[in-house]
């Protein structure tokens, strides 16, 4: 996945066309998370610090088993717990793996006026460049999922960088390789999706949850971390993850029909004010004729 | 010659337009990505928005200094509301026809109130924006409606603004002069502000 290189272009005793001739290949990555098989183990949120070279730190206990209230600027990856009662009275855990969803349309990226502090590479991953990131916090505004944390003491943004550092190399990312029961996977975009749909089938076929479904939001273009829910029908269940994201409409108008309208009124303004002045010209001084010279 | 801005209002107006203008040239770097650049010139993007503000706040201070040296100045009376009635003969220069003015005339007191209200909106939005860390969770939708209304709020000052320096640099000879030199000609008191000039007369008399 990581790129075309490693095609085969020509090949040693082989007649015709070589294998994977005028193929191309599906750039883009997924990360998929199957909530239905998380045992809330959180061996991905430690393969995410030790990855990251990031500390341990204090859990803050909330009630819940989860480590703590919301992510952190160094804790780009959290499970969370929702204690839920089905409609058939019984009682589950809903365990989700919060973190940057790498949005195809970000928000983040939208609202950040910093140059480069924010890209999106063609893998669809969605990266945070510290360097030029001026601590605006615009794309925490920006964000449908409320996910960018900012470092007080740096002034700089952090989130989840989908381990582009990994994948760049060819490697899954942190916390796909420490996951235990295969609940999360890693591939290409495509092949993300087909077996999510394979997984709400088997789950629509097999067991009670008849509401199974793959999140993957059209609201922001889809999202190169896609979730499998038992009940995709109510996803807020899930430590309040939005039915339907879309970036905030003031976002949109700010950085839309606001921009064009107030460069139109600037140039306008300082046009105007060259053509009044070619038309009228300075005032002249009137009156008090004595007074001419002081 | 006669003094038309004492010392002390001449240091309170360039105080207030220097922290205006850094204000303005770092602000329209987070506006548009075009003028980005002014940012990097004024010693790059973390640089600008840690400044931005600080200056915000000194021209924020500024104007309400300004306010204690001009609010009597800038109150709105009669010869204003006939000044505005009037106001497209001052626009096209046919100063028969414009009523002798006090101190300040209407349109240079309706700029003045357009950059109080507007300092205080910007102040206020941008406190917000300084520190939307501190912006509760349920709130947050408070965090893009100040930034629309420090938007809004600059755009309405940069308006008044350019009006300003072109009235002041080009329209009206002797201004900047004034309010650098702080003094005026007789000729230029009578033109522009009669009722100010017959004041000062009869006050020196
Ligand atoms: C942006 C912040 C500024 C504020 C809040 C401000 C405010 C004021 C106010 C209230 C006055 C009194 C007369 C009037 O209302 O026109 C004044 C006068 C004046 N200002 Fe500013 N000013 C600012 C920036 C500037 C700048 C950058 C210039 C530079 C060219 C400038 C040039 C002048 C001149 C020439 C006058 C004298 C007008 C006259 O006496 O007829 N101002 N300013
Ligand atoms: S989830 Fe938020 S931070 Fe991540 S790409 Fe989407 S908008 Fe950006
Ligand atoms: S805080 Fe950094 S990354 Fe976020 S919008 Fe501002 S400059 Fe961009």
């Amino acid at each position: 996945m990581s790129n075309g290189v490693l095609q085969i272009k020509a090949m040693s005793g082989h007649a015709g066309t070589v294998p994977g001739a005028n193929t191309s290949r599906d750039y883009e990555v997924a990360k998929l998370i199957d909530v239905t098989t998380c045992i809330g183990c959180k061996a991905c949120e430690v393969a995410c610090l030790e990855w990251n070279g990031y500390p341990f730190r204090e859990t803050q206990f909330d009630n819940t088993y989860q480590t703590m209230p919301d992510l952190a600027w160094n804790y780009y990856n959290l499970i969370r717990f929702d204690e839920h009662t089905t409609p058939e009275g019984t009682f589950q855990w809903l365990m989700r793996k919060d973190g940057c969803l790498h949005c195809a349309e970000p928000g983040c990226m939208m609202a950040c006026p910093a140059d480069g502090a924010i890209v999106q590479y063609a893998n669809g991953i969605v990266d945070f460049n510290q360097e030029n990131c001026i601590g605006c916090q615009y794309c925490v505004t920006g964000c449908p999922f409320n996910i960018p944390k900012f470092n007080a003491e740096t002034k700089k943004v952090h989130k989840c960088t989908l381990c582009s550092d990994r994948v760049g190399a060819g490697l899954e990312p942190a916390c796909v390789k420490a996951c235990p029961t295969g609940c999360l996977h890693f591939g290409s975009k495509e092949d993300m999706l087909d077996l999510a749909e394979k997984r709400v089938d088997q789950l629509k076929e097999h067991t009670a949850h008849k509401n199974a479904g793959v999140y993957n939001p059209a609201g922001v273009g889809g999202t190169h971390v896609m979730y499998v829910l038992h009940d995709a029908t109510n996803p807020e269940a899930y430590g309040g993850l939005p039915k339907d994201p879309k970036i905030p409409l003031l976002v949109r108008i700010w950085k839309g029909p606001l921009k064009w309208l107030g460069n139109f009124a600037m140039a306008g303004g300082v046009v105007a004010a060259f053509a009044h002045f070619m038309k009228f010209g300075p005032k002249k001084e009137h009156g008090g004729e004595e007074h001419a010279d002081d | 010659m006669i003094e038309r801005y004492s010392f002390h209002e001449r240091i309170c107006h360039w105080t207030t337009a220097a922290a205006y203008l850094y204000c303005l040239a770092t602000g329209l770097a987070f506006y548009t990505p075009h003028l980005f650049w002014l940012a990097v010139i004024l010693g790059g993007g973390p640089t600008s928005r840690q400044w931005h503000p600080l200056l915000g706040v000194v021209f924020v201070a500024a104007v309400i200094w300004m306010h204690a040296l001009w609010s009597k100045d800038v109150a709105i009376g009669p010869s204003d509301k006939e000044w505005l009635a009037k106001s497209e003969a001052y626009v096209t220069n046919d100063d028969a026809h414009v009523p002798p003015q006090e101190r300040f005339n209407g349109g240079q007191k309706v700029f003045y109130w357009a950059m109080f209200w507007g300092a205080l909106a910007l102040f206020c939005s941008g406190a917000l924006m300084w520190f939307p860390e501190y912006v509760p969770a349920g709130l947050r939708w408070i965090r893009p409606v100040a930034i629309l209304v420090h938007e809004c709020a600059a755009l309405v000052t940069i308006g008044a603004f350019i009006v300003h320096i072109y009235m002041g640099v080009f329209v009206v000879p002797g201004s900047t002069e004034a309010m650098v030199g702080g003094r005026v000609t007789k000729r230029w008191a009578m033109t522009h502000h009669k009722l100010w000039y017959d004041r000062i007369l009869r006050a020196n008399k």
